[in-house]
């Protein structure tokens, strides 16, 4: 069948990628101070282990996952725990969070390497890659040993290596498979064991010539036999996971079920890179490349940051122009949070440091005129405009049946909507009240 | 020193596309340009005048109305009454008393759009409405056409465009020259029999550049047809509508339109194309089925409403009293609207069909 590497609706936007697409991956300094969030991912809190007082190494598990679904936490610098408390977290809340401040001595811990790896089994390959805390480090922060677990009766015959990188602004995975691609293909090589596909599918978006260039030179040797990479249409969500599966596999989650249900794990680029220096080198996820960026930033770039490392210092070590910033964004502009506070620490699956100079014009009180951009732009296929008119209505009912759950948040509607509605915000306001009363309801069943 | 820190926080997404309410108003009215220099070369300088006039009564009442009366901030910046006055003036004709064109612009402004609580709610096109309401009051003047005969290239041949309303009508509405509307022409003719193929054929040309007789911006199909591709190519409007309408009366004429004749022979085509180049049907296909407020939202409901209006056009103009169905189908369609978008619902990721 003829594939035009492409879902069905998205939409294109001005990707604001040069400012940083050619600037290489630099160190940033270590900081004197960093704090470590117990929540850095997706499921249950980490649990401390430390106490104030305590000597740390680079390296050291501050705090260990608690549960099935968590993910343990390291500091990234030498230094003594200096407090233990509540600190404001990305999301705006107060999160536990382990403060650390640097001694100035370099000790490293590390996991013994697996330089064998190819003999291990897959379970310790991925009690490797959880004892490392690695996470699914393009926004959403699941835990990847997680995703990797075999699911009783559900086949898993593709992996996709998400390197779409389709919000504007972002460069890090771009920098990353210029600078690291040996490092992505090895940890690749390893998720492809684990997980035993024939096939790893690494799709990186047209507009990144170079990547695909370099990553498909390398992809070709005997060494990475079975890895395939897949260039796809330059459009936004096009990194979506649903989007991936459907334009790469041309299959569907069925509604409402996850990437397995379609046989497939999808895992991001930098996730692939860290699997490598986990197996292979023992080192935890202690710190990312993201980009800081914006028209207030003086140096913005691609910087390996220590996780933990407040925003405000980076922005500071960017020169970053404080009296111009209206807006910090973590991630990027179309899926990305606005920071209301600057003092939080960057995270596993911060991606990127988003300077805003101008705020996002207010939405407006503008009637729908039902002119269909919406519908147009939703990649799920859903009627936006009437998701958002059913919530104004309190028609929680109607919604759920014209799938409002289904909502991947990815913004296409409220960015093309000509009448400036914030669609996506009632959206997603109706969403949280129906999983409210969900858990509500079940609640009362309990009793 | 705490707040220093603290910044402007928005929800998802930070950016927004630069497309607005009043720039697509504004394609619209450049896409609507072409015909009304048309009009202006076909009928004279009163066509401005009457446009213009649509334009400003139209303007006013809304700024009127949220202004004055609903004591809101105006909204005739986005444009939209701007276009509505446009589009009711392009269905009148030329030679219409402008008093009533101030009152067909006033009814369509105040009772079809705001009174619903304006722009995006509205039911029906609000122009088309005005229109309706015209005809329904003033049914000579509104079927009557003047026809300039100053500086045109060609004309309908002489049994099309010879035909005097006043003396089939036996009441003058208006001063000057007035000659039936090609379609109310051809229903004269086709009923005595004298139509004669060749006649027709010989009006194509003079069908497609518009110098016939006809409302103010009906009649140049050329003129229309560039203003259409024009509102294509800026993604303002789904070609699939106008398409299928037009194709849609085409195809309905080509087949059941000559009962007498063979299937798709010579004369049911020349029928069928006679019919799509008059009677308003480009202007209506291009603009006003196009209308995003009254018609479906999905491109499969937006794909049945033209299909719709093709076919409601044909039995009107066929079986009904009326030779123009253009702008019935339109406004009939317009009320299908609500059920249309209720029923047609775009299969969403992950649900029926594909795994
Ligand atoms: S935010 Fe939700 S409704 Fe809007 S385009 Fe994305 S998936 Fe569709
Ligand atoms: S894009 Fe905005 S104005 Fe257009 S249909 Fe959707 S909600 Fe209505």
């Amino acid at each position: 069948m003829f594939n035009k590497w492409t879902f069905e609706g998205g939409i294109h936007i001005p990707y604001n990628k040069r400012l940083t697409q050619s600037l290489p991956i630099e160190n940033y300094p270590l900081p004197q101070k960093i704090v470590v969030p117990v929540l850095m991912h997706i499921g249950a809190p980490a649990k401390v282990v430390v106490k104030v007082g305590d000597n740390v190494s680079k390296g050291q598990c501050v705090a260990e996952a608690d549960g099935f679904v968590s993910s343990p936490a390291f500091s990234s610098i030498s230094g003594i725990v200096s407090s233990i408390g509540m600190f404001k977290h990305i999301s705006g809340k107060l999160v536990t969070g382990v403060e650390i401040t640097a001694d100035g001595r370099n000790d490293e811990l590390r996991f013994e390497p697996i330089k064998n790896w190819r003999e291990q089994s897959p379970s310790i390959l991925m009690r490797r890659i959880g004892d490392c805390g690695i996470v699914g480090m393009g926004g959403a922060g699941f835990p990847t040993q997680v995703k990797l677990l075999p699911h009783r009766d559900k086949k898993v015959n593709a992996l996709i290596i998400n390197a779409a990188e389709c919000e504007p602004y972002l460069t890090t995975d771009h920098r990353l498979m210029l600078e690291e691609t040996d490092k992505i293909l090895k940890g690749v090589k390893i998720l492809q064991k684990i997980l035993s596909v024939r096939y790893v599918f690494i799709s990186i978006e047209k507009n990144k010539t170079d990547a695909i260039y370099v990553m498909k030179k390398k992809a070709t040797t005997k060494e990475y036999y079975g890895i395939k990479i897949i260039p796809l249409e330059t459009k936004y969500p096009q990194g979506g996971e649903k989007q991936l599966i459907s334009t790469v596999l041309n299959r569907e989650v069925p509604s409402g079920k996850l990437p397995i249900d379609a046989a497939c794990v999808v895992l991001n680029v930098a996730s692939a890179a860290a699997v490598c220096d986990a197996v292979l080198e023992g080192i935890p996820l202690t710190e990312r490349v993201i980009t800081v960026t914006g028209n207030a930033v003086k140096r913005p770039g691609n910087y390996i940051v220590p996780i933990g490392t407040y925003v405000k210092e980076i922005l500071e070590y960017c020169r970053t122009d404080f009296s111009k910033i209206k807006k910090v964004i973590a991630g990027g502009p179309m899926m990305g949070k606005s920071l209301p506070d600057i003092c939080v620490p960057v995270m596993k699956q911060t991606s990127g440091l988003l300077v805003l100079d101008t705020i996002t014009p207010s939405y407006s009180k503008n009637n729908c005129i039902n002119c269909g951009n919406c519908v147009k732009a939703c990649s799920i296929h859903l009627v936006p405009s009437l998701l958002a008119k059913y919530f104004e209505k309190d028609m929680y009912e109607e919604a759920l049946k014209r799938n409002v759950m289904d909502c991947m948040e990815c913004g296409c509607c409220s960015y093309v909507c000509p009448a400036k509605i914030n669609i996506l915000h009632r959206i997603r306001t109706c969403k949280s009240y129906i999983t409210q009363k969900r858990a509500k309801e079940s609640l009362t069943q309990v009793k | 020193m705490e707040n220093e820190n603290l910044l402007h926080i928005s929800f998802s997404p930070h950016i927004r596309g630069t497309q607005t309410i009043t720039k697509i108003m504004l394609d619209v009215i450049i896409a609507l340009i072409p015909a009304l220099i048309a009009s202006v070369l076909i009928f004279g300088l009163r066509a401005l005048l009457m446009t213009l006039a649509a334009v400003a009564a139209a303007v006013t009442t809304e700024h009127i109305i949220s202004v004055f009366l609903l004591k809101k901030k105006t909204t005739v910046g986005d444009l939209s009454a701007v276009v509505t006055g446009m589009l009711l003036a392009f269905n009148l004709p030329v030679a219409i008393n402008p008093a009533m064109t101030i009152l067909g612009a006033v009814f369509a402004i105040a009772i079809v759009k705001c009174a619903f609580g304006g722009l995006g709610f509205n039911f029906m096109n609000p122009a088309l409405a005005g229109r309706a309401f015209l005809l329904a009051s003033y049914p000579m003047a509104m079927t009557g056409s003047i026809f300039a005969r100053s500086g045109y290239l060609g004309k309908l041949p002489e049994n099309l465009s010879g035909i005097n309303i006043d003396a089939i009508s036996g009441a003058s509405a208006i001063d000057g020259i007035s000659t039936a509307t090609p379609l109310v022409a051809i229903k004269i003719i086709q009923a005595v029999k004298t139509i004669e193929l060749t006649d027709l054929q010989d009006s194509f040309y003079s069908l497609f550049i518009g110098n016939i007789g006809g409302t103010i911006g009906e009649t140049s199909v050329l003129a229309l047809l560039l203003g259409g591709i024009y509102l294509i190519y800026r993604g303002i409007i789904n070609p699939v509508v106008p398409a299928l309408y037009i194709g849609g009366v085409f195809l309905l004429y080509l087949i059941f339109g000559q009962t007498d004749v063979s299937f798709f022979s010579g004369t049911a085509f020349t029928v069928a194309m006679f019919q799509i180049l008059s009677g308003g049907l480009f202007l209506g296909a291009f603009f006003m089925a196009t209308d995003m407020t009254t018609t479906p939202i999905t491109a499969k409901g937006q794909a049945i409403f033209a299909a719709g209006c093709a076919i409601i056009t044909f039995i009107i103009r066929e079986f009904g009293g009326y030779p123009e169905g253009c702008s019935y189908s339109i406004l009939l369609m317009n009320l299908f609207t609500p059920l249309i978008d209720k029923c047609v619902k775009p299969r969403v990721y992950g649900t029926g069909r594909k795994r």
